[in-house]
């Protein structure tokens, strides 16, 4: 509606063309709060949100196994991991890694490590964690996708992903452990 | 700047040279339109109409996203909508109370029509595309309705779709194919939510082919003679701008309504989830279908009745025959004009039967009702037309022959 | 125009007798004052927390609310600490667990209310045969809305008008449509005391429990009159405006 089809008219309509622009522009910024509520809508509702927490026990996971927890719809890694894994993990030179984190800090207890379940290269599940897959060079996980391979840290050592697994935000209580 | 745009405009150009695109729309449906300079504020409810298409269809789609088109979730997903669902209240209340607002908007612009004899030649076929919209409208509302799957929607459904088992022979097989089953159920809901959503941009194209079909002849207006071209203004700025501020004062009240009375046009039963088992107290569908519903009630043999309601919208397609008058507009047909009135106040009256149990006064009134709306279309328009002698046509819009007629502001 | 106006409503103004006449047979509930109506209208949320106490000493016994959730307390005033130490005094069913076997566990602020019964078969066993209804939609879902709920609660006669027999089980009440109706009469004076001391006669309980369902029914009714008002004064602004510059454009034809 903002054009200027009165552009031959004569001078001395300074008025009309305040109020018009004035006009336009309350009328752009209506539609535009009209259809922010539309586009909010698209994000997750608070239903959605308040399922932010999963809660499980790590005694039952035997060591040198894994198992996966679900935490907001996504897999969740929690490996029980051996003697040799953890040493495996924390001999790495940390200046040779893609994303460089000390195994350290990776984890809350040295035995347990917890990681999301989602390669950060394209988003597909790493297989690892059950005793027949393929465990990849580094003895972590191996994403069948476009073969990025993960240490016992979760670190990415080889293929296209950029990042280590993300550890999520998680908590012990004696054996319990609460994830979100 | 000036290298920039006519570079622009170049493109702009070589563009249209090979498909002319831009011309095409804005030759069909454009602004340019030159529109007679007397149109009154009724001439704004056209575009309050595809004002609220447009509405329909955006809280329409997002509502579809949060939506679940099941027997066992869609009440608990329109519920998530209303609770969980950012703004999702908002939304749903506007496209709730926007289908009771769209009908509002769409029967002033028919009688508006209807008054000034907007039908008549050369404009039968806008008007033939103008009233499949309607017809498509209520498909689309009477869907719409289903999807929440409260007990309204559910027993709506079933008395609606029941309706074409009266058809001989084929009754049974046309509800058997609209269930899916042997009655209403999942399957029937589902493609409810398939065609809810499809027929809308079905809608959308026949407003463009009904825009197009008035650029050809140009609109009407209230004193329905011909328009001489110095009597036209550009549609912009002048009905742009006065649409603007008819939208403004629309939007007050439909606001009003959504922010402040959200549920009052609704039937409270529709808050009970659906239930197979349970017939509501009354089934009564929403207020814009109750006039053809008091119809269908009134003649008690099923088929007539069924037949009645559908001849009712038929029956428009033939209103520029059935109308043996050549003068348009009403303010110039003394008889017409009242028979007008009392047509207008026989829908008001068959709404409020519709509402009501088909038994006593109701019973009456709708049957009467129905009775006049049949005579008006068939006897009263043809005899009217030849016997009535209307008023001195004034020789242009500029120069009305009647001193108390001012034009519209 | 002025004339087709005149008209239009007119013909509205006829047609109105006759849904004058359609309320006759029905039964007149009285309107009541509640904060939530109006233009600004609010929940108040200590009469809300009170009704809250109603529910879920009394009405929890027959009916559930399947649509809160203990997380939407919040929006009563309640803090989040305040929110899980109340869902943990609620047991819900998950699972399965490993073993396949479902298990009760401490409710979290995500989990809706359990419902009193496992299934509506179990209630009506229960219940004499009646169902009772979900309450989360209550007030939106009778005609007379809040009006209706409160006066229902308060409308039982101890003894039936004469010539009403009532069937076994039923009881008399003034605003139930049909008037027998298979809830006893709940609300008394005295029926519980308020966590806030405020009077427990029967007609506050009855309110107060009644702000609760509707709060429960429309729990976004502050956000959509507070949204409201914003909407109306923005689009005012805009109308205004349209206006003007109409009749700026409009102006120049009579040059």
């Amino acid at each position: 509606m903002a054009n200027t089809a009165h552009a031959a008219e004569p001078a001395g309509e300074t008025r009309r063309d305040f109020l018009l622009h004035s006009t336009v522009a309350v009328g752009a910024v209506g539609t535009a709060m009209m259809i922010w509520p539309l586009i909010s809508s698209m994000n997750p509702a608070a239903d959605t949100l308040s399922l932010s927490t999963t809660e499980f026990s790590v005694a039952g996971i035997a060591e040198g196994s894994r198992i996966i927890v679900v935490w907001r719809g996504s897999p969740v890694f929690v490996a029980h991991r051996t003697a040799a894994e953890i040493d495996a993990a924390r001999k790495v030179n940390v200046s040779e890694l893609r994303d460089q984190e000390k195994d350290e800090i990776r984890v809350q207890k040295p035995e347990f490590l917890i990681v999301s379940g989602v390669c950060t290269h394209l988003g597909c599940i790493p297989l690892g964690t059950k005793g027949t897959d393929p465990k990849g060079d580094f003895g972590g996980w191996f994403c069948p996708c476009h073969g990025s391979q993960y240490d016992t840290s979760g670190r990415i050592r080889l293929g296209p992903a950029p990042k280590n697994l993300a550890v999520p935000p998680y908590k012990f209580t004696g054996d319990t452990v609460l994830i979100g | 700047m000036s290298t920039e745009k006519s570079r622009l405009q170049r493109v702009f150009e070589w563009h249209e040279a090979r498909l002319p695109l831009v011309g095409f729309i804005d030759h069909a449906v454009g602004t340019k339109y030159p529109a007679p300079k007397n149109l009154n504020y009724f001439w704004n409810f056209g575009f309050l109409a595809g004002f609220m298409l447009i509405t329909m269809i955006l809280t329409g789609i997002f509502l579809a996203m949060n939506y679940t088109g099941n027997v066992h979730m869609a009440f608990d997903s329109v519920e998530r909508i209303m609770r969980d669902v950012n703004f999702g209240w908002l939304i749903r209340y506007m496209h709730a109370n926007g289908a009771s607002f769209f009908f509002i908007v769409v029967y002033i612009h028919v009688f508006r029509g209807l008054y000034y004899g907007s039908y008549k030649s050369p404009r039968e076929v806008l008007w033939w595309i103008g009233v499949i919209i309607m017809i498509v409208m209520m498909a689309t509302a009477f869907m719409g309705y289903v999807l929440p799957w409260g007990q309204m929607s559910f027993w709506g459904a079933t008395v609606i779709t029941n309706l074409f088992s009266v058809i001989p022979v084929v009754g049974k097989m046309i509800t058997t194919l609209l269930w899916g089953g042997f009655s209403v159920d999942n399957p029937l809901l589902n493609r409810f939510f398939a065609l809810h959503f499809l027929l809308p941009f079905v809608i959308l194209g026949l407003v463009f082919l009904h825009i197009w079909a008035l650029h050809i002849p140009g609109s009407n207006n209230p004193l329905g003679i011909e328009v001489a071209t110095g009597d036209k203004i550009p549609f912009h700025p002048y009905y742009t701008a006065k649409d603007a501020f008819g939208l403004g004062v629309f939007m007050l009240f439909y606001f009003g309504m959504v922010f402040w009375f959200p549920n009052a046009l609704g039937d409270p039963v529709n808050y009970v989830k659906a239930n197979p088992l349970v017939t509501p107290a009354s089934i009564v569908p929403e207020w814009y279908l109750l006039p053809f519903y008091a119809m269908v009630r009134s003649i008690p043999n099923a088929l007539i009745g069924v037949a009645a309601m559908f001849g009712s919208l038929i029956v428009l397609f033939f209103l520029p025959w059935l109308d043996t008058s050549r003068i348009r507009s009403a303010t110039f047909r003394p008889i017409y004009r009242i028979l007008f009135w009392v047509l207008l106040l026989n829908m008001f009256v068959l709404g409020w039967c519709g509402a009501q149990h088909p038994e006593g006064l109701p019973l009456i009134l709708s049957r009467i009702g129905t009775f006049w709306y049949f005579f008006h279309m068939f006897v009263l328009l043809p005899v009217v037309g030849w016997i009535e002698t209307p008023k001195p046509l004034p020789a242009s819009i500029s120069q009305p022959v009647m001193p108390a007629f001012k034009p519209a502001e | 125009m002025r004339k087709v106006l005149i008209g239009a409503v007119a013909a509205f103004a006829l047609s109105l007798p006759f849904a004058a006449l359609a309320s006759e047979a029905e039964i007149h509930i009285p309107k009541e004052d509640w904060s939530f109506y109006g233009v600004l209208g609010k929940f108040d949320k200590q009469q809300v927390q009170r009704g809250f106490q109603v529910y879920k000493e009394v009405c929890s016994a027959c009916h559930s609310v399947q649509y809160l959730a203990f997380r939407n307390l919040a929006d009563l005033g309640y803090s989040e600490a305040q929110v899980k130490t109340l869902a943990a005094t609620y047991e819900v069913q998950d699972g399965p667990d490993e073993a396949g076997d479902m298990f009760k566990r401490k409710a979290k602020a995500s989990d809706y209310f359990p419902k009193p019964f496992a299934n509506d078969n179990a209630a009506r066993a229960s219940n004499g045969g009646a169902l009772p209804p979900d309450l989360s939609l209550m007030t939106k879902a009778r005609e007379g809305g809040p009006d209706y709920v409160y006066h229902l609660l308060l409308g039982y006669e101890d003894q039936p008008p004469a010539g009403v027999t009532l069937s076994p089980g039923m009881s008399y009440n003034k605003f139930f449509p049909g008037h027998q109706i298979a809830m006893a009469k709940q609300i008394q004076d005295g029926l519980l005391d308020f966590a806030d001391g405020s009077p427990n006669d029967a007609p506050h309980i009855a309110k107060d429990v009644t702000a609760f369902l509707h709060w429960v029914a429309e729990p976004k009714l502050e956000a959509r009159h507070d949204t409201g008002v914003r909407v109306i004064l923005y689009t005012l602004l805009f109308t205004i405006l349209a206006f003007l510059v109409k009749r700026h454009i409009w102006a120049r034809l009579d040059k």
